[in-house]
């Protein structure tokens, strides 16, 4: 039992360490920027980069695009599929699925055939086109995450007999989404929010090949050019995933505890 | 022309017919009970009622409205479910409120009929609750206030009291009907329960494999059965196939032993097999006496259950069960004994035999 229990301490240890001592490593390599003292001027420089504000932001927009697009087309699907189509279940699990089974790559190739600029629908025609054309690609990117987020949330409530009672009490399917169906999945809502957030700011194939300025491409770009920047960088993306993570599990804690 | 007239409703899902040429008229104010064994169709005719599913044939009119393909969100029919359906996100003043809200109505005139519906169920210190904070029994009760705050032309409930423990379960259901009396609104209530549905029903619809079997009140349906299902699922009964001796006398012969019965044989002749049933509150042990039946065994089985005492009597192939009140001073008999039950001719029951 004992020997079982060292057993278990040490292969945790080990986990551990495999994962942060890189961070401790990569996190005290981005303190040396200036000579003989630790200090953040890495930091500085890349906060103070406006090509790093201008790709933050352009990506942090279109995540939000990205969310709000794909939560109001998956969140009605989801729950007409539950309430009324549950023969299409399978299938459309296995549809939300093809996003992470074809590679982004060969995604963002399709795209280009179809929307190019000679194309009856030439989105890549102009920024605005290709932003758009870059929004619905991480919209389908985010599916697998969203739609699961979204259909555990809806399993976890009666769907169907929350929807009966109010359209007994007179209320229309618009009523009964907002309303009803929404604030008690918010947390799953709120889950899958995040982490599309997450993919979208790191995304860079997509963002690359359709050649906008995204905060990809320019995490690639200063890794390719700078020494101790893209180390403060890295340490800067974990933190925000690790934020999104955390938000996460207080959101669904709150959850659960007001199940109880 | 009835209340709510239900014309040869029929449902079938795929090739499954679950609801079979189903006709029903219900009076304003009626409290009607549809009671059946799980399967049967009970729900599924409820939900045609309400809206939640299509009828495959037939017609439901509701006040003299055609309501067969009318959506649910435009019946005015009230619905409490089976399983807690309370909208969790919302307080219990929020759930009662919701129709009201949804009908437009302002928030004064809401407060004051949320007040009104607390008042009701008696649950006024609770309003500012959400349904996790509440046991089951006051969850149906906030239900129950919820469908009834938007004044529903007709209340349905499915089944309301099966989640709850047995206690709760009686008092409620009595507060339900005082309710119902109390507010005249027409209410069709399911249950598997044959108490519940005797004690609290205007008349009872015996449901069978998506039929009604009997309709009738309380009283009715209990003592006279019409078939050998109603016999069964309403109370505990002595069923025998008795092989009739002499039609004109109303003799039959049990094991052997000839019973008179004055209820109608239909059109059964001598020789024929007629089921009859006896009720085990009907029989009693005891002595021949002239002009009562009586059936001679040895006692099978004694079982005290509380206010009654349940005898078995065997008479060679076939078993009657009695029932006696219990009492102190009684002399039980032991099983072996030689046995003599007694009972009248009228409560030989003559049932369809399905
Ligand atoms: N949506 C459906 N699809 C297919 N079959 C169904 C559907 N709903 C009900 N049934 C079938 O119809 C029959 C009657 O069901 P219903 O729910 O009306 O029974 P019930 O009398 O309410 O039973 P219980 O007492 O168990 O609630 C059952 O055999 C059931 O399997
Ligand atoms: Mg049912």
């Amino acid at each position: 039992m004992k020997q079982n229990r060292i057993g278990h301490w040490i292969a945790i240890i080990l986990g551990s360490l495999y994962f942060v001592v890189p961070l401790i490593g990569t996190f005290e390599f981005s303190l040396r920027k200036l000579r003989g003292v630790y200090s953040f001027e890495a930091y500085r420089v890349v906060l103070g980069d406006p090509a790093f504000q201008a790709s933050f932001l352009y990506s942090v927009g279109l995540a939000c695009l990205t969310i709000i697009i794909g939560l109001l087309l998956i969140v009605p699907t989801a729950y007409w599929v539950q309430l009324r189509l549950k023969r299409l279940q399978p299938f459309v699990e296995f549809v939300t699925l093809l996003p992470l089974v074809v590679p982004a790559i060969v995604l963002v190739f399709g795209y280009l055939r179809l929307y190019n600029s000679s194309s009856w629908l030439p989105l890549t025609a102009t920024a605005r086109g290709t932003d758009i054309l870059l929004t619905f690609g991480y919209v389908t990117l985010a599916l697998p995450y969203m739609y699961r987020s979204v259909e555990t949330g809806l399993k976890s409530i009666d769907v169907r007999t929350l929807t009966e009672a109010a359209e007994s009490l007179g209320a229309g399917p618009a009523t009964i989404l907002v309303r009803i169906i929404l604030p008690n999945i918010r947390s799953a809502i709120l889950s899958g929010a995040f982490l599309t957030f997450a993919i979208v700011i790191g995304e860079f194939t997509f963002a690359s090949l359709l050649n906008r300025p995204a905060f990809g491409p320019y995490l690639q770009l200063i890794g390719a050019n700078r020494a101790y920047e893209p180390a403060a960088l890295t340490i800067m993306s974990f933190a925000i995933t690790w934020a999104c993570m955390g938000i996460i599990q207080v959101v669904s804690r709150n959850r659960a505890a007001m199940r109880k | 022309m009835s209340f709510i007239d239900i014309r040869n409703l029929k449902k079938s899902f795929g090739t499954n017919t679950v609801v079979h040429d189903f006709s029903l008229s219900i009076e304003k104010g009626e409290f009607v009970s549809f009671l059946g064994p799980s399967g049967c169709g009970k729900t599924t005719i409820l939900r045609m009622i309400a809206g939640f599913e299509l009828a495959s044939s037939g017609s439901i009119t509701i006040g003299g409205k055609d309501v067969t393909y009318l959506p649910p969100a435009k019946r005015n029919v009230g619905m409490v479910f089976q399983a807690y359906a309370l909208f969790p996100n919302l307080t219990v003043a929020e759930n009662i409120g919701f129709g009201l809200k949804i009908a437009g109505a302002s928030q004064s005139d809401i407060n004051t009929r949320v007040s009104e519906m607390l008042d009701m169920i008696k649950l006024p210190h609770l309003k500012d609750r959400y349904p996790y904070q509440m046991s089951g029994g006051q969850q149906q009760r906030v239900a129950l206030a919820r469908a009834i705050a938007v004044r529903p032309q007709v209340l349905l409930l499915d089944e309301p009291l099966s989640a709850l423990d047995a206690k709760i379960r009686v008092s409620l259901r009595e507060e339900i009907r005082a309710l119902q009396r109390q507010l005249g609104i027409t209410t069709v209530f399911v249950t598997h329960d044959q108490e519940e549905a005797l004690s609290i029903s205007d008349r009872i619809v015996v449901m069978y494999e998506g039929r009604a079997n009997q309709v009738g009140a309380p009283f009715e349906i209990y003592n006279n059965p019409k078939t050998r299902f109603v016999a069964s699922f309403v109370g505990t009964l002595n069923i025998f196939e008795a092989k009739i001796t002499d039609r004109a006398r109303g003799a039959v012969s049990i094991d052997g032993q000839t019973v008179v019965t004055s209820r109608d044989l239909g059109d059964l002749g001598n020789g024929d097999t007629a089921t009859v049933a006896l009720r085990p509150e009907a029989v009693r042990l005891g002595t021949p006496v002239e002009g009562r039946n009586s059936l001679a065994g040895t006692i099978g089985e004694v079982a005290f259950l509380g206010a009654v005492i349940r005898i078995e009597v065997k008479l060679g192939e076939s078993v009657v069960s009695l029932d006696i009140f219990n009492d102190p001073g009684l002399h039980l008999p032991k099983i072996g004994d030689q046995a003599t039950v007694v009972f009248k001719p009228e409560d030989v029951l003559v049932i369809d035999p399905t």
